[in-house]
């Protein structure tokens, strides 16, 4: 214990400083953020854990017994007698454990896209801010036509596109990194928008003369100043994005045209889901949706108050 | 005015043209149109002839302009999947469409407008609150799972309202509508909400944050210092500055109606357009791909080419001839 | 009749304006105290922070939440307007105490013509029809210097010059002929040429119709120029106040002096601008004692304890310890009081 006493030492007096801080107080004093930050992290947390939490593998063919299936939650089935908590489905799935895998595809999806379009975006948000001119114009104006296009269009064409191209033979395999590049395609503008304006903020700034004169290329310069600007609305982009995200798989998944039943997302469950709607078993629509649900609200929530306290316009 | 008009008709015509080029490169390279149209069982000389036949030897240029000439026309070639003209695919299942994302259009508006305005006045309200609570679940909810839910209460339990189609249709023409009959108009309820549902939280939310910006602006300080009466500084002052902003965001989201449909006619097997993109893109089907693309393209340059008009209606500054003024 | 002139138009009592912040109350205004007389114009100048601003805001009732009124009152030609209830205080607004911003750029909405906003002003608080209204507003575009008001009237913001901008503000400000304004920065915004002209405008108002003014700015050029008596503010307090000229040519308090010496003189004295070392305190950061302590060359002990109360010094009236010593407490009682009270 007091083997390491300076970083011990260093750490509270840091952590109080942080703790005393605006934001921190800001997000001490709104219940509904901190319980929004918990339940995030706690789906993050499992989703991630998953292998180590599931009590089945759903996923292990010789694992599934058809006796198992349409157990309802938290009762012996009938004639297996296991115990599923949240129920099972059709081929005697564990429905917890599928979705926790299912919240881990999602998330993966998400999270991948999310930074993808970051790259994308902030990228070329910076050229178009930087050389200005035609460069600009035209990246701006490609922004201008897809934020007006929604989003899931976007993602649906590429899809489309993608399936076209890729022999079929690979399309199973190639479905997770075919959805991320869809969705991160068709969210990079707003990025692009953001740092375009704070680019051409500083770009007319003096020091970005003064080291062109003393012969510094502005560029490196530019972005030792742009970055840190920019780091907090495009913070606030990617969170809320990656709820989009995660949605807008889950989207594309229920329409048939993302994840495969072999490697289910939330959305691809709650597809299964939905042929059970008239017949009862509502447990296996209800559960994976709640969660989709509850992923998306949480990181909403947080985003909406990470927007509204980096932005002291507000209130 | 009258080249402000011509500017944004000019940017609509770029923006088309550069959709159409997508479309067109989509059709010509996304799988090789000639297999896709003739089977891989097909001989030689009939590829050749029908490779030919559609001009794919010639430049690409020449193809392209082709593409856009034909298209104009409203020939957006046969379906891979179905062996029919896409243009009479997409004739059938427009009014469908169209009845949905109008009506959706004008609930999300109408409601998201009121909602917001009241949110903005009674900032610290508990109503006010609450929706605006609301409102974040609802951008939270995924399009068809709020679809999803309708169907189970109203259709599944209730059994008030039918949980697929479109009901009895009326013909008017070639147009088909389902505003005529009872059924029709029962059918319409839950698919609209479910349409509509996103765009209103969404402009909700845009006229909230709008107006309480508006709220804090000079003029309204002036106008309150003169002893104006809050409501009218509210609903006078402030809301007409509010929806300028509002109208052009919007506008051109509401736009985007037609395209959320794609989930909405998913859910509730609606016989639009977008059940129609959705199963084209599922078997790869170019040709449906490519004119539904145009055909979105088409309603977005056309929104806001309208919003840019009601801008021009709205704002005196941009009426006198000197957009520069407007910010 | 004799007994009307000698109330003053506006009375301003130990106003305090607090702002609450999780870090504590902020004391925006500090126990502010000071009169307006029947077609006088008070400048009211200081450093942006002061408090000049917040002062005219507080008088109109428009003080932003978390700020408040935490204390003092506000009287106007007798009536105390601090506590009246909302629907009464907007009344008084426009009707009673009229308002000038610093920016005629913003202060007019946009989207109306200047027609619409006349007429809607006059209407909220006269019988008028709209006539007579339309009538009303054309002659007072006339009065403040519109060229062709009936033409010009039905015109948008923005088809006018900055400095005619700032004549129709003054205008609506008039609109309901008010015994008191507010003009806050009425000339920062403003070209340096036009400045002059709305100046004069003012002045010429203010005579003309017997309306008093309190004009904030932080341009001691406009004060010396238009102002009968000044109050100088400094961290939310009256540090000095009375007629211009004493305070200008002689301030008393060590704050005037620095900020009288730092006017350029035009009268050939080739006076050296005099800086005042330092900054005004953060409100979060005011010093026990006299705030403008950690600044003052002739600070003393008395100075880090206690804060100063005004006293009369002859015509005017300064918060300073140098004043309160026992010869001068002395002399200022031969002078008259100020404070009617």
């Amino acid at each position: 214990m007091s083997s390491t006493p300076l970083p011990k030492q260093i750490a509270p007096g840091r952590l109080a400083r942080w703790w005393d801080s605006d934001l921190a107080f800001s997000f001490r004093s709104s219940p509904v953020t901190v319980a929004a930050t918990v339940l995030a992290l706690l789906l993050v947390l499992a989703a991630v854990a998953a292998p180590l939490i599931a009590p089945y593998d759903p996923f292990d063919p010789a694992s599934l017994d058809l006796s198992d299936g349409f157990s309802r939650p938290m009762e012996p089935n009938e004639i297996t007698g296991k115990v599923f908590w949240l129920g099972s489905d059709a081929q005697g799935r564990d429905i917890f454990s599928a979705i926790l895998y299912g919240s881990r595809v999602s998330l993966l999806v998400g999270a991948a896209s999310v930074l993808f379009s970051l790259v994308i975006g902030v990228g070329l948000g910076l050229v178009a801010g930087y050389l200005g001119g035609r460069t600009e114009a035209l990246i701006m104006r490609v922004a201008d036509v897809q934020l007006s296009f929604p989003a899931i269009l976007v993602a649906l064409l590429v899809f489309g596109v993608a399936r076209g191209l890729i022999p079929p033979a690979l399309q199973e395999r190639m479905t997770l990194l075919v959805l991320v590049v869809a969705i991160g395609l068709s969210n990079w503008a707003q990025y692009a928008r953001t740092v375009r304006g704070s680019t051409l903020v500083e770009k007319n700034k003096v020091y970005v003369d003064a080291a062109r004169l003393i012969g510094l290329k502005a560029w490196p310069v530019m972005l030792k100043h742009v970055l840190p600007n920019v780091a907090g609305p495009v913070l606030v982009i990617a969170t809320i994005n990656l709820a989009l995200a995660v949605i807008e798989e889950a989207t594309l998944s229920f329409l048939g045209v993302g994840m495969p039943p072999t490697q289910p997302s939330l959305g691809t469950l709650i597809r299964f889901g939905q042929q059970y709607l008239f017949s009862g078993e509502w447990w296996i629509l209800l559960f994976p949706s709640l969660v989709l649900v509850l992923l998306a609200l949480s990181i909403n929530l947080f985003g909406d108050w990470l927007r509204d306290a980096l932005n002291p316009k507000l209130r | 005015m009258l080249a402000y008009i011509l500017r944004s008709l000019m940017q609509g015509l770029v923006v088309m043209l550069a959709v159409a080029f997508i479309a067109f490169s989509m059709f010509r390279f996304v799988g090789d149109p000639v297999v896709n149209m003739l089977g891989q069982e097909a001989t030689l000389q009939d590829r050749a002839e029908l490779t030919e036949r559609l001009g794919l030897n010639d430049p690409v240029p020449l193809q392209f302009a082709r593409f856009v000439g034909d298209a104009a026309q409203g020939d957006f070639g046969i379906s891979y999947r179905q062996g029919r003209k896409v243009s009479s695919l997409i004739l059938e299942r427009l009014p469908a469409t169209v009845e949905l994302a109008v009506l959706s259009a004008i609930f999300a508006f109408v409601l998201g407008v009121a909602l917001g305005v009241y949110a903005a006045i009674r900032r610290d309200g508990w109503i006010a609150n609450l929706v605006m609570s609301l409102s974040l679940i609802g951008v939270s909810l995924p399009t068809f799972l709020i679809g999803i839910g309708l169907i189970y209460i109203f259709a599944v339990e209730l059994r008030w309202l039918p949980s697929f189609g479109r009901g009895d249709t009326v013909a008017l023409g070639w147009w088909t509508t389902g505003l005529l009959t009872a059924s029709g108009l029962k059918s319409l309820i839950m698919p609209v909400l479910t349409l509509g549902f996103l765009q209103l939280t969404l402009i909700m939310r845009l006229v909230r944050s709008e107006m309480l910006e508006v709220m804090r602006a000079d003029f309204i300080r002036f106008a309150r210092a003169r002893g104006i009466p809050e409501r009218r500084i509210e609903f006078r002052h402030a809301l007409r500055n509010t929806l300028i902003p509002v109208i052009t965001i919007a506008g051109v989201q509401l736009g985007g109606v037609i395209a959320f449909a794609i989930v909405t006619e998913t859910v509730f097997q609606w016989p639009g357009l977008g059940a129609l993109f959705v199963n084209a893109v599922q078997f790869v089907d170019v040709p449906v791909m490519s004119a539904y693309l145009l055909f979105v393209a088409f309603v977005f340059v056309l929104t806001s080419l309208i919003v840019d008009l009601i801008y021009v209606a709205l704002d005196p500054r941009l009426r006198s001839g000197n957009p520069a003024m407007a910010k | 009749m004799q007994s009307e002139a000698a109330i003053p138009v506006l009375s301003v009592r130990d106003l305090t304006v607090e702002f609450v912040t999780r870090r504590g109350t902020l004391r925006a205004l500090d126990r502010v105290s000071f009169d307006v007389a029947r077609g006088e114009v008070l400048g009211v100048v200081g450093e942006s922070g002061a408090g000049k601003s917040v002062t005219g805001s507080a008088i109109i009732g428009l003080i932003d939440p978390p700020g408040r009124i935490a204390g003092g009152e506000v009287v106007l030609s007798g009536e105390r307007i601090d506590n009246l209830p909302d629907e009464a205080m907007r009344k008084v607004r426009g009707r009673r105490i009229g308002m000038i911003f610093q920016d005629p750029l913003t202060s007019l909405n946009p989207l109306y013509r200047i027609s619409e906003q006349l007429i809607e002003t006059i209407r909220v608080h006269t019988d008028l029809s709209a006539a007579q209204a339309r009538a009303r507003a054309i002659a007072l575009l006339d009065e403040v210097g519109i060229p062709a008001p009936e033409r010009r009237i039905d015109s948008y913001p923005h088809e006018f010059s900055g400095g005619m901008r700032q004549r129709v503000v003054i205008a609506l400000a008039l609109c309901a002929e008010p015994d008191f304004i507010i003009a806050d920065e009425p000339t920062t915004a403003l070209d340096v040429s036009v400045q002059a002209q709305i100046i004069a405008l003012i002045k010429r108002l203010c005579k003309e119709r017997g309306t008093s003014v309190m004009l904030v700015t932080h341009d001691m050029g406009v004060i010396a120029e238009t102002a009968d008596r000044v109050a100088v503010m400094y961290a939310g307090r009256v540090a000095e106040i009375g007629p211009v000229r004493d305070v200008v040519k002689a301030p008393l308090h060590p704050y005037a002096k620095g900020l009288m010496g730092a006017i350029p003189s035009l009268e050939g004295e080739a006076k050296r601008l005099v800086q005042i070392p330092g900054t005004m305190p953060r409100l979060s950061a005011i010093p026990p004692g006299c705030a403008f302590n950690p600044r003052c060359a002739q600070v003393f002990a008395r100075c880090h304890v206690e804060q100063p109360e005004l006293i009369a010094v002859g015509d005017r009236r300064v918060a300073c310890h140098l004043y309160d010593m026992p010869q001068s407490l002395h002399d200022a009682s031969h002078g008259k009081p100020e404070i009617a009270a």
